[in-house]
């Protein structure tokens, strides 16, 4: 057990500036006009730095930069920036502490969790991609005996990625590892509510990398989030975020004819089938903790498992230990690494979550446990915490059909297979499920049932980089992870040769 | 509380007093504004504010009411209309916290958030707009 120093405290492992210019050119850039933006912690909602507030002004100035470095980089071979994202991963991993501690602090979120997932995470992802990009291969065909198609893969040039608040330096780095390892340069802007710990980053990692190749800029989205997805200077957006933003980034994109790809959430059904309490084993223990994973990043998490769906023959027993289990999650100092739920990442997120909460009971979904704000002493009072909350209910409620975004499941019975599907799908979103059985049969139909583009199977809440995620309906279009990001990331370059001498004859 | 609508038809949406004066301030800076119902992750979930124009509405969204903030233009409110189905039971009323929301809704920098508190239609509210058809 240990317990960190605030970021800039005696002891702490881990200081963050004064203030953040952005990262333009591979140095640091005031913004234009001169002003900042205020960036608290939601641990203890008082202030920890200041941050550049942007205007198109200053997103031109990094296009500009990221101009500059694209010809070059594009050019660089594989294996060179191969090295490149190995170093990062490298420099990341000797830093991880560092990086975790700075990451719970401006986030919110648990440091057990930077520690043992967001981080290794984004350390693996520049060494899964570094390694993808050297395994890559182009195609040639043989159109005749004279005709051969080559295909190659060329980078798009400069990309735009805004990026979302909930894990500030694992989204952003499933989105730069694949742009970079196939030779884009990129303009990031990073979310308000989260603007720091990446900063933090390119300050470890700036001098590993060619100046221009990575530009962030921060300030809010209507000053610096739009100029930089409507700018006709970018040859892809990829944003993560919801439908609303989602829709005006195509009308954008739309105008410069360019692609997008859209992560926007979902409301992913974890499905509980009644073998799984055929024993009190270790696969029920699973089972169970896969019930409380909801939890998991105090729930803002785009793939929470946020509806529960419990087969009629075990509900009764398998809620009463499921209840048990959350019971016993330890909520409190993010920085504490005995802490498994730390703060919601802002004020207006706590205050979306309780509105949820009291949508919730007044359309009669019944408390099971939790259900309101947790009430910390000390320097925690005035941080953003929300008690891990279990609704009970059916699935035409809102808080079965929206994204709360915060600790809350809500729990629905399901009578047999068709059932669950039927409930599973009946849902605005399909970006994860979660699928529990001993039977192999069943487990593989409902993942195969289920419209969603992550299903786990027997666990839940995995982000392996060698594995697609992305969503089906409204959750957004495109994948990330998996070598196949690296497409979304490429042109593709067909050279059409002919090795005849004779003309075609028809003129 | 600043209640819109006539008396035959059943009220979907209001705004209150601080939302209102917050809509008021933001249009002198962007003019006329509208408002587009988030679903999803992260900033979802939430009203979002745009000059009117900036969002294109089509045949896949509804128009839940305009909001009477004390200006010339009425300020509308949409929805998708799939998300619109999943709605339609409860009255909405665009509120304004504290916060820091992303996405590119015009409030974000005043250091202010709007959110949406909903409360279910009452029976005679439902049995209105079940006659309405």
């Amino acid at each position: 057990m240990a317990i960190y120093a605030p970021p800039g405290e005696p002891g702490s492992v881990v200081e963050y500036a004064a203030r953040y210019e952005n990262w333009i050119g591979g140095e640091w850039v005031a913004p234009v006009k001169g002003r900042y933006f205020q960036n608290p912690t939601p641990v203890t909602g008082r202030t920890f730095t200041e941050i550049a507030r942007s205007g198109p002004e200053d997103i031109e100035l990094a296009l500009d930069a990221a101009h500059g470095a694209a010809p070059a980089w594009g050019r660089t071979s594989a294996a060179e920036r191969a090295i490149v994202l190995n170093k990062i991963a490298d420099r990341m991993e000797e830093n991880l502490e560092r990086i975790a501690v700075a990451e719970s602090w401006e986030n919110g979120k648990a440091v057990r969790e930077c520690l043992a997932a967001d981080i290794p995470l984004a350390i693996d992802h520049f060494r899964y991609f570094a390694g993808a990009i050297r395994a890559q291969e182009g195609h040639s065909s043989q159109i005749d005996d004279d005709t051969v198609a080559y295909h190659f893969q060329e980078p798009l040039g400069v990309v735009g990625q805004i990026i979302p608040w909930n894990f500030p330096i694992l989204m952003a780095v499933w989105k730069l590892a694949p742009a970079l390892a196939a030779g884009n340069a990129v303009v990031l802007k990073p979310a308000e509510q989260t603007p720091a710990s990446i900063l933090l980053l390119m300050d470890l990692i700036g001098d590993l990398l060619p100046p221009g190749v990575i530009n962030v800029v921060n300030g809010f989205g209507v000053e610096a989030g739009k100029p930089l997805a409507s700018n006709p200077r970018v040859r892809k957006v990829a944003f993560t975020g919801e439908t609303t933003t989602g829709r005006l980034i195509m009308q954008y994109a739309s105008e410069n004819l360019i692609p997008v790809t859209l992560e926007l959430g979902g409301k992913s059904p974890n499905l509980f089938f009644a073998d799984v309490a055929a024993e009190r084993d270790a696969f029920y223990d699973k089972s169970l903790e896969g019930f409380t994973l909801f939890a998991l990043n105090q729930g803002e998490v785009c793939t929470c498992p946020s509806r529960a769906l419990i087969q009629d023959s075990i509900y009764d027993d398998f809620m009463a230990d499921a209840l048990a289990r959350v019971g016993r999650i330890k909520q409190g100092n993010p920085l504490d690494t005995e802490t498994m739920v730390g703060a919601q990442a802002s004020n207006d997120q706590l205050e979306k979550i309780l509105s949820y909460i009291d949508i919730g009971r007044q359309e009669g979904a019944k408390v099971l446990t939790g259900g309101g704000r947790a009430e910390l002493e000390g320097d925690l009072a005035d941080g953003y915490y929300v008690t891990p909350t279990v609704f009970e209910g059916h699935n035409d409620m809102r808080i079965f059909q929206e994204e709360i975004f915060g600790p809350v499941v809500s729990v629905a019975r399901f009578d047999d297979y068709a059932d669950a599907i039927k409930i599973a799908n009946d849902t605005l979103y399909g970006l994860g499920a979660g699928v529990w059985s001993r039977n192999g049969n069943i487990a593989y139909r409902a993942g195969r049932d289920i419209q969603a583009g992550r299903v786990w199977v027997n666990n839940f809440h995995s982000y392996p980089a060698h594995a697609a995620f992305g969503g089906y309906k409204q959750s957004g279009i495109g994948r990330e992870n998996h070598k196949m990001m690296l497409d979304h990331y490429q042109q593709t370059k067909n050279l059409l040769v002919s090795y005849s001498e004779q003309a075609m004859g028809l003129f | 509380m600043d209640a819109h609508g006539d008396d035959t038809t059943v009220e979907r949406v209001a705004v209150t007093d601080r939302a209102a004066a917050l809509i008021r301030e933001l249009t002198t800076d962007h003019g006329p504004l509208m408002f587009h119902q988030s679903g999803g992750c992260c900033d979802g979930s939430s009203p979002m504010c745009y000059p009117v124009g900036e969002f294109r509405t089509g045949a896949s969204d509804v128009r839940l009411g305009d909001l009477d903030v004390g200006l010339s233009d009425p300020v509308p409110v949409w929805m998708s209309r799939s998300q619109f189905e999943l709605w339609s039971h409860t009255h909405l009323t665009i509120d304004v916290v504290p916060g820091r929301g992303s996405g590119f809704s015009v409030e974000a920098p005043t250091g202010q958030r709007f959110l949406i508190r909903s409360r279910l239609m009452s029976e005679e509210e439902s049995a209105r707009l079940e006659n309405e058809g």
